[in-house]
């Protein structure tokens, strides 16, 4: 605790793994990885799902311990566990998970169980209150600290976090797949804050599945795979294509998507949507979408996207407006009479909407299909397994059987369910939300394919993201902007005139 | 066509989302705790307009006197449901506590008593069976991760049984002095239940709102993973809640028996769902890491002036208990309507 320890003083590295390795039961979660994260550097720490990062996390932070290997925070080794205290003041993380209570105020959520007390031993709110803005201000962050933290959004809510991280001392921050859940100018606000704490000589690990991110902020870059170190460089002087390759261990970078062929003319109309409108969300959406056609729904946070895209698969009912599928104009807001119709839909967020995790893949897979399963209500076990593996094969899911839990998958692998899921009712119109949020690059490449397949059989095709990647496999792209659509993008766009559509920025204006 | 926003923003310049917009869901969140106060004083209106003694003194001391007892019930509950568990097994250690008292300290002769222990012992007595179920709960609950709502409800049985066991299915009497003397005894022409009930109900306010221990309950009830990352002990905090809270159960029973001189087989028989229905009126969230100590107390509050109305108005006593059954769902959807949130 006393300032010989302080980490901040030192030169060399802030942090140091070394030969770190780490067993679960069979699984070897990390073998013999390292890391060195030198001060002042933003350094990324990328791998596919499973090669090991959220164990190296959980070590570097001091919630595990290493079966073998050390760890060093500015050439002194680590505290032991117990001692939370000095592991604060080394190093902090905001995990994808939000450590923050939503019932209680922003400044308690800084400076909980080390309130400040008056004479009487009692919490002082006054002096609490003045702490958090001053800290908040520090770096500068703009939020009230009186307001109960559920009401911050994502962003906020992440730089209080981060504050939080800085007030205890520690210098040297882990970022967790940060960009997970913020639109494009958060992540731009994001940066500029990471940038600015940089100059005040803060050190960033930063986690995330999305490489252009890495190269935007990064100065240096590890990959892991496999659960070993397979890499270390300045980001500079790694191209794309190797980084890629170092993740997925082939020599191939990142697919050169074919062209599609065109969608005739003359195909049967699959969704027909007219004037939908549900107040401030989004209004006066006209949407016709053509058997074997993919159309994509962009736009960022609010834009009315998603609430769109749900409304199509009856989550949601709209205030006027028809959605008719096939033909048919399944009741508003009736997710069963929109699966009767045809619809099949992977939701926003699989952990939310999309599984049901102590549920095995069998029965996940096939809850869009009951009737499929037996007879009369009942269900066969057989039956059940049996299109369950059928969609395994499919869908390529890594798993030993249909009878395991789906929390046991990783994310893509999870995701991968979803989707099966979606298919089992053997759509006419397939709705995707952000499909391949929190997936790795491998997946996302399958999974996209795969909706590529599908509209190549008839099925109509409508995806609801902000990730250009998804985007680029659309035949054509409607951008929505504060709930309404402003663009139409047919295929071949550029990245910036999406994300400048995306942002309501007009190029040659 | 659409505006034009502004490139990222530099730093300092407020999220999209600013501070001020939000300022009055601030003021909002804090009168939330005040919530029950219009219909309190709406109910105060009808009753005076039912029957005209309703706010004289005698029959408001009589009201304070009557809930004083099952209130102690609704701050162990609003306690133990703000650390995110809960406590069924309390109406039983209601009764339970003082019948093992009456049990060990009533002479031979009179009812099943065992009359071993001289009368002075019944309080500590009392206090000891309410840490001893407390420490039950916590064991079963803390070390050994079982679902508490499960476990209560085990307790809950076990207890009535032990009291019906020791006290053969029948009414202890003639209890030492000691032990009606709380219940029975007036501190400044007003019971002294009224003055304990008040008094450890502001600790708990004191508490809950002003100390590091008592802001661990929230943190633990929102979110037990950021608790124990802030460093907070959360199983020693839960043992402490729990434990408290059946000891807050036992001087509830204790009081009880005071003001009737007796402790019944079936003392705090059923009391829970009024203890809980208090509770969530009261703005106290059965999810955890929501609610006030002074918001349970109004809830309480509130039922009991109904009940006092209602018996005013001359309802017959065979319909009672259908009618608060009936006010205690209106309640709750009023708070829902009122809360404007899905009752968690």
């Amino acid at each position: 605790m006393g300032a010989s320890t302080s980490p901040s003083s030192v030169t060399g590295p802030i942090a140091e793994a070394e030969r770190i390795t780490k067993r679960y039961g069979e699984t070897v979660a990390l073998d013999g990885a390292h890391i060195t994260i030198t001060p002042g550097e933003t350094h990324a720490l990328v791998g596919r799902n499973g090669a090991g990062k959220s164990t190296l996390v959980s070590i570097l932070t001091g919630l595990q311990e290493p079966d073998e290997g050390a760890i060093r925070f500015g050439g002194r080794p680590a505290p032991r566990l117990s001692e939370r205290d000095a592991w604060r003041e080394r190093v902090a993380c905001v995990y994808q998970k939000s450590t923050i209570i939503p019932e209680l105020t922003v400044a308690e959520n800084l400076y909980l169980n080390r309130h400040d007390h008056n004479g009487l031993r009692l919490v002082s709110w006054k002096s609490m209150w003045k702490k958090a803005a001053d800290l908040l201000e520090t770096w500068s962050v703009d939020v009230d600290v009186r307001l109960p933290a559920k009401e911050l959004g994502v962003e906020q809510r992440q730089f209080v976090e981060i504050a939080r991280a800085l007030s205890f001392g520690a210098r040297f921050i882990i970022l967790d797949e940060p960009t997970a859940q913020l639109d494009g100018a958060a992540i731009a606000r994001l940066f500029d804050r990471m940038r600015a704490m940089r100059e005040q000589g803060v050190t960033f690990l930063f986690i995330s599945h999305h490489l252009q991110e890495i190269y935007e902020i990064c100065d240096t870059v590890t990959v892991f795979r496999d659960a070993r170190h397979i890499l270390t460089a300045p980001v500079m002087e790694l191209p794309r294509g190797d980084l890629v390759a170092a993740m997925t261990g082939e020599a191939a970078g990142l697919q050169e998507r074919k062209a599609r062929p065109s969608v005739p003319v003359d195909a049967d109309v699959i969704l027909d949507v007219r004037g939908l409108t549900d107040g401030d969300l989004y209004a006066g959406v006209d949407l016709r979408v053509r058997a074997g056609e993919i159309v994509g729904l962009a736009g960022l946070g609010g834009s009315g996207k998603t609430e769109l895209a749900e409304t199509i698969a009856g989550l949601r009912a709209p205030r006027e407006g028809t959605v008719e599928v096939a033909g048919r104009r399944p009741r508003a807001g009736s997710v069963p009479d929109s699966l009767a119709a045809g619809v099949g839909l992977v939701p926003r967020d699989r952990h939310h909407q999309g599984l049901i995790p102590l549920m095995s893949i069998a029965d996940n897979t096939t809850m869009t299909v009951p009737e499929r399963l037996g007879t009369a209500g009942l269900v066969s076990g057989r039956r059940r397994d049996e299109l369950a593996r059928e969609m395994i094969t499919n869908l390529a899911i890594k798993t030993p059987g249909p009878e395991l839990p789906v929390n046991g998958l990783s994310g893509g692998n999870q995701q991968k369910v979803v989707m099966a899921r979606a298919l089992a009712s053997d759509p006419r119109l397939l709705v995707l939300i952000t499909p391949t949020a929190g997936v790795d690059v491998r997946s996302k490449e399958f999974l996209l394919a795969k909706v590529e397949e599908i509209a190549g059989k008839g099925t109509g095709v409508v995806i609801a993201s902000d990730e250009l990647d998804d985007l680029r496999l659309c035949d054509r792209v409607l951008v929505m902007f504060h709930g309404r659509v402003t663009t139409e993008l047919a295929a071949g766009w550029h990245d910036h005139e999406m994300v400048a559509a995306m942002e309501g920025v007009e190029l040659d204006a | 066509m659409p505006e034009t926003t502004a490139a990222p923003a530099e730093t300092g310049r407020p999220a999209p989302k600013g501070s001020a917009g939000s300022r009055p869901a601030l003021r909002l969140a804090r009168l939330r705790d005040f919530a029950l106060v219009p219909a309190i004083i709406a109910i105060a209106i009808v009753g005076q307009i039912v029957h005209p003694i309703f706010l004289q003194a005698d029959n408001i001391i009589n009201i304070l006197q009557t809930m004083s007892e099952i209130s102690l019930l609704v701050l162990a509950q609003a306690l133990v449901l703000i650390v995110g568990k809960m406590d069924l097994s309390l109406e039983s250690t209601f009764g339970l506590a003082p019948g093992v008292a009456a049990w060990l300290t009533v002479a031979v002769g009179t009812g099943s008593g065992l009359g071993l222990l001289s009368g002075f012992w019944a309080i500590p007595i009392t206090l000891a069976v309410g840490v001893l179920v407390g420490v039950v709960n916590a064991l079963f609950i803390v070390r050994f991760g079982l679902n508490g709502f499960i476990v209560t409800l085990g307790m809950l049985i076990v207890l009535r049984g032990l009291l019906t066991g020791i006290s053969g299915g029948q009414t202890f009497f003639n209890l030492p002095e000691s032990m009606t003397y709380l219940g029975s005894a007036m501190w400044f022409g007003v019971p002294a239940s009224i003055w304990i009930c008040l008094l450890l109900f502001a600790v708990g306010v004191l508490v809950m709102g002003f100390t590091g221990f008592g802001r661990s309950l929230y943190a633990i009830g929102g979110n037990v993973d950021a608790a124990k990352a802030a460093g907070i002990r959360t199983d020693r905090v839960l043992w402490i809640t729990l434990i408290a809270a059946s000891v807050l159960a036992a001087i509830g029973g204790l009081l009880l028996t005071g003001r009737l001189a007796s402790v019944a087989a079936a003392q705090g028989d059923g009391a829970i769902f009024t203890v809980f229905a208090a509770a969530v009126i009261g703005g106290v969230s059965l999810n955890g890491g929501k609610g006030t100590v002074f918001g349970a107390f109004t809830g309480i509050l509130l039922l009991y002036m109904i009940q006092n109305v209602l018996t005013l108005a001359g309802v017959p006593a065979q319909w009672i208990e259908a009618l608060n059954g009936a006010i205690i769902l209106t309640a709750l959807a009023l708070s829902r309507l009122t809360g404007g949130k899905t009752q968690e």
